[in-house]
């Protein structure tokens, strides 16, 4: 199994423990993960909102960069905004050519030219499809018994284009934490809105999206998470929130990988479990393997 | 020559007239039903909600639009677009509202161009986004002295986990300069 490795801004940054546990899951089993040459930034949530062209030439370039190298077909993308804005340029430009064109009359810029040949794909969709529950069960080393986890999907890897899970209610994490031994907590926001980077322009009103989910979590051992946006939202602001409403909303908040990986017997400094910014004393207690 | 400047300020350049129009081709099929606003995870904090937005558009009521918080408010979850039952580009449509607003410097959502300008910014000069040197720009466009103490715990508990670094590259070697300026051409902006 060959991946073209997309891993994006985030992971090289405030998400390093989302790059590493993906490293190390997928390496662990089996697979091999090709990082991109000279990978640039999607456009993030940051290019939309400035012009339309922009929003899809960058990417656009991450993808012809890839497509000149050799092997792999696919293209595996562990945060959720980088994987919409790649998966835009495939859908777009399959449904309009002349955008083709015009994407890549900007890429000429650069020498690079996209032939549409390679395929964007979820991290989630690839440990659910490609690597699925029944490659990890017999793995499991350290079952998460009477563990409860919350799974957090968010909005970009669901929504607007439907490819590996329900829209609406997304279920495709559920096995793989079942491999774990943990159970589901049953909730219904795990599709909702983290916010995103509303955080930083109207931090008020992303607090109310963050502090609903929290509190929906409550019961849980832990909420995992499959994006960096979404993974900062929901822990780095824990406090704040919990003296905002008087309440304690507290909570671990884990990388899908970083669950997988733990049951799976890879070590805490290889999946990066030190830089997360909410595992709680309890949690931690109860990992003593 | 102050109220003049004052008066500048007070009354935010207002875009030129066609500008709605593709905005409005996006949201032609519109029936009104309020499946966006109800889907919205932010309409509970806007002036308008999308549905109305929407009716605004199409009617051209620019003035009203370019002083509401709504489109601004959009977190692009969406849960409109996939619900939408005339299958409208709604998201897109909110994005194009913000392009607009970003592109006529338009004083009211001078917070969140800046932010997404200065993004940018530091993705030009590295091809990859460098998270504190953005913020740092993005609090000295602010030029409000008390905001960026509102991150201030954050981001000391990043830098304490290494997570960040204030050691930003001395040399940007601009990979993207290439691209960035032919979508400058392409778009006919300076």
């Amino acid at each position: 199994m060959k991946y073209h490795y997309y891993p994006g801004c985030s992971l090289e940054g405030t998400a390093r423990e989302y790059d590493l546990s993906t490293r190390a899951v997928m390496t662990s089993m089996g697979a091999q993960l090709m990082e991109i040459e000279d990978w640039a930034c999607c456009g993030a949530g940051a290019a939309e909102t400035i012009s339309y062209l922009l929003s899809l030439a960058l990417p656009a370039r991450n993808l012809a960069i890839a497509e000149k190298q050799e092997d792999g077909r696919d293209i595996l993308v562990p945060c959720s905004a980088c994987y919409l804005n790649l998966k835009k340029v495939e859908e777009k430009t399959r449904r309009e050519p002349e955008l083709l064109d015009t994407l890549n009359s900007i890429l000429a810029e650069d020498h690079l030219q996209l032939n549409r040949s390679v395929h964007v794909r979820h991290l989630l969709d690839i440990l659910a499809n490609d690597l699925g529950a029944d490659a990890f069960r017999p793995k499991v080393k350290n079952v998460f018994q009477n563990f409860r986890i919350a799974p957090y999907y968010g909005c970009q890897c669901l929504r607007p284009y439907a490819v590996f899970d329900d829209p609406e209610t997304p279920y495709t994490m559920e096995p793989l934490i079942e491999a774990t031994g943990a159970q589901i907590h049953p909730w219904n926001l795990g599709g909702k809105c983290c916010g995103a980077s509303h955080m930083n322009t109207d931090m008020d009103v992303n607090l109310e999206l963050v502090t609903a989910i929290l509190r929906g979590a409550k019961g849980a051992d832990a909420i995992v998470t499959v994006c960096p946006m979404c993974q900062m939202n929901l822990e780095a602001y824990q406090q704040k929130i919990s003296r905002r409403c008087n309440e304690d909303l507290h909570m671990t908040v884990l990388y899908l990988p970083q669950l997988i990986g733990l049951a799976l017997g890879l070590s805490k400094q290889d999946l990066g479990l030190n830089l997360n910014l909410s595992i709680t004393k309890r949690f931690r207690a109860t990992l003593h393997f | 020559m102050d109220q003049l400047a004052a008066k500048e300020a007070n009354t935010a350049k207002l875009p030129p007239p066609d500008v709605l129009a593709p905005v409005q081709e996006m949201v032609r099929a519109c029936i009104q039903c309020g499946t966006c606003s109800a889907s919205c995870p932010n309409e509970f904090a806007m002036d308008h909600t999308p549905r109305k937005l929407w009716r605004m558009v199409l009617m051209g009521l620019k003035d009203q639009i370019f002083q509401s918080k709504t489109f601004s408010l959009c977190s692009n979850c969406y849960y409109c677009t996939l619900r939408c039952p005339r299958g409208l580009p709604l998201t897109e449509a909110m994005d194009a509202l913000k392009q607009i607003a970003a592109r006529e410097h338009l004083a009211k959502y001078r917070q969140s161009t800046l932010f997404y300008k200065n993004f940018l910014r530091s993705v030009r000069r590295h091809g990859r986004v460098n998270e504190m040197e953005f913020m740092a720009f993005y609090f000295a466009a602010l030029r409000n002295p008390f905001f960026p103490l509102r991150f201030a715990p954050l981001g000391a508990r990043l830098m304490l986990k290494r997570k960040v670094s204030v050691a930003v590259p001395l040399t940007a070697r601009r990979p993207l300069e290439a691209i960035f300026r032919k979508v400058e051409t392409l778009e006919d902006r300076p």
